[in-house]
């Protein structure tokens, strides 16, 4: 859905991952990013009807950005800076207590 | 761990930077949280690193952003970023997250500075990924420099949607279309305002840019348009509208929804301050004296969550509610130029403000889904036959529509769908926007873990 403006200037990065594809980007951005520079439309699914949704306001009101990451779900990905080696995944449906 | 200050501001945006900067002046002991991991606010959300590609492509007024920025650094403030608060008290102690632990610190004067969201756009559809709001789109520009790689549907109207347009158009990036929903006999509304248009002759000039580029770039503009779906098997594929009694599609992976900007009345609503409704902007707005005070004592509103005046009122209001805790607190020694500065240039914008409110005011049907299957909730997924069904039933307001059908029960609390259930119930009922009460949120204002609540009182217990 995206692309990055090309820049002359030198840029720190980090790699994370996002369901398991290693993903490059500059360090200070969010999971969100993330998701949207590896072509990734879909963060999670609702736990309701099981349907798809992602980031939608990016500024931490929606809730609709909800991630795994590192295996702690609920994560709102919008408002996550990476880390190198940071796992972003999927949250499907509904979470489990200490889950 | 725990501070005290004269004064807590709430938000880094240009109010509460401004607030901040201009407490310290006056000699109060100031403290500010934000939830960005670094100041601006969504206005001026600065990246980690900024690159002059992506500055270039935002403009001049985003460059005065940065200057505001660096002289708030330069301040005196006990800044925290990162830090969500997730409570605010009547005796003025916040409770805030930070690096997954909560914390507190106690105020004697509280300002909430926390801005504006974007207006919920409940059309059919866009629920699917590949729908977002102009303005998650923007903050995507301005942190990572990203720009749709296909041609992406901008949709709705008002000046934001027509400066990203106009970003893009710079940055090279390619627009499908741009719809718009905005009803044209606004103008009609409008035009007694123009006067106060024409007397801001930078914003006038730059509004004219931004149009005359898009047009010499032949970017597709497309008035006049109603019922807006969004289609898709599992994301966005295609957009379709009615125009001039024919429905039309245009198919792309992205689209970019946008009615305007509402107050964050979040924290406001939740502290009970009185509150009133704002036909024009269509939402509530906090009721305030000349100097940004709220009718409880101890707390003041700045900037756009005192109503939309935009990001340059806001540098404004923000220093004289910095003067309206101060005046609260005690001091004197006020900065009597500054004040008559910025409540002459208030003067100003609020002209302009009163001709592109009522230009861009939304069409009702953008704001109230007509059809009953179309989601008005998106955490609990319920629809506006829902919500309908529950007004028939008695539901006043957000707060019995809750009970009944979950809407607002998610984790957003009603955030996104509150304007829209308030809408609904009052079409339903017969009443006006005005007379359906506001919703009350209550804390934690964001989800918080018990873990993260606990964590102070095992750090007691193990020291």
């Amino acid at each position: 859905m995206f692309r990055r403006l090309e820049t002359a200037s030198p840029v720190e990065t980090v790699t994370v991952t996002v369901g398991g594809k290693p993903v490059t980007l500059p360090r200070g951005e969010t999971a969100a990013a993330a998701l949207v520079a590896a072509g990734e439309a879909t963060g999670r699914t609702t736990p309701i009807t099981g349907a798809p949704r992602g980031p939608y306001c990016m500024m931490g009101v929606c809730f609709d950005c909800l991630v795994m990451i590192d295996g702690a779900p609920n994560r709102q990905a919008c408002m996550t800076e990476i880390r190198d080696g940071m796992r972003i995944e999927r949250q499907v449906g509904a979470r489990r207590i200490g889950g | 761990m725990s501070a005290n200050w004269d004064l807590a501001v709430i938000g880094a945006g240009p109010a509460g930077m401004s607030a901040a900067m201009a407490a310290t002046r006056l000699g109060l002991k100031v403290g500010l949280l934000d939830e960005q991991p670094r100041p601006g606010g969504q206005i001026y959300r600065n990246p980690a690193q900024p690159t002059p590609e992506v500055l270039e492509a935002l403009g001049e007024d985003y460059a005065h952003g940065m200057e505001l920025i660096e002289k708030f650094r330069a301040a005196d403030i006990d800044y925290r970023p990162g830090a969500t608060v997730w409570d605010v008290m009547a005796g003025g102690e916040i409770a805030f997250l930070r690096d997954g632990r909560s914390a507190e610190v106690q105020a004697r004067h509280v300002l909430l500075a926390t801005g504006a969201i974007e207006r919920p756009v409940p059309v059919p559809g866009w629920t699917l990924p590949g729908v977002m709001t102009v303005g998650a789109a923007q903050i995507l520009l301005k942190t990572g420099g990203y720009v749709p790689d296909q041609p992406a549907v901008l949709v709705g109207g008002g000046p934001l949607l027509y400066l990203v347009a106009w970003q893009y158009l710079k940055a090279g990036a390619q627009i499908g279309a741009i719809l718009e929903t905005v009803p044209r006999s606004n103008l009609w509304s409008a035009l007694p305002h123009a006067s106060g248009m024409l007397s801001q002759g930078r914003l006038l000039a730059k509004g004219r840019r931004w149009l005359r580029d898009l047009r010499s770039a032949r970017v597709r503009r497309i008035r006049g348009v109603t019922d807006v779906r969004i289609e898709g098997e599992g994301a966005a594929e295609a957009v379709t509208f009615q125009k001039g009694g024919r429905r039309q599609t245009i198919q792309t992976p992205l689209v970019l929804l946008h009615e305007g900007v509402i107050p964050n009345t979040h924290i406001s609503l939740a502290l009970g301050l009185e509150h009133g409704w704002n036909d024009i902007q269509q939402w509530w707005q906090p009721r305030l004296d000349d100097w940004g005070r709220a009718d409880k004592p101890g707390f003041s509103v700045a900037g756009d969550g005192a109503g939309i005046w935009g990001a340059e009122a806001a540098e404004h209001l923000g220093l004289l509610a910095a003067h309206g805790a101060a005046m609260a607190l005690g001091k004197d020694g006020l900065d009597q130029a500054g004040v008559a500065e910025a409540r002459g240039a208030l003067k100003s914008v609020a002209g302009a403000r009163a001709f592109l409110d009522r230009l861009y005011r939304p069409a009702r049907s953008q704001r109230v889904p007509a059809a009953d299957d179309t989601i008005v909730c998106r955490c609990e997924e319920v629809t506006a036959g829902q919500v309908r069904q529950a007004a028939r039933m008695g539901a006043l307001g957000l707060t019995q529509a809750k009970a009944y059908t979950r809407c607002g029960m998610g984790p957003c609390q009603g955030r996104l769908c509150a304007p829209t259930v308030s809408a609904l119930i009052a079409e339903t009922r017969g009443l006006d926007d005005a007379e359906v009460p506001a919703y009350r949120p209550r804390p934690p204002f964001k989800p918080v873990t018990l873990g993260a609540l606990a964590a102070p009182a095992f750090r007691a217990k193990a020291g």
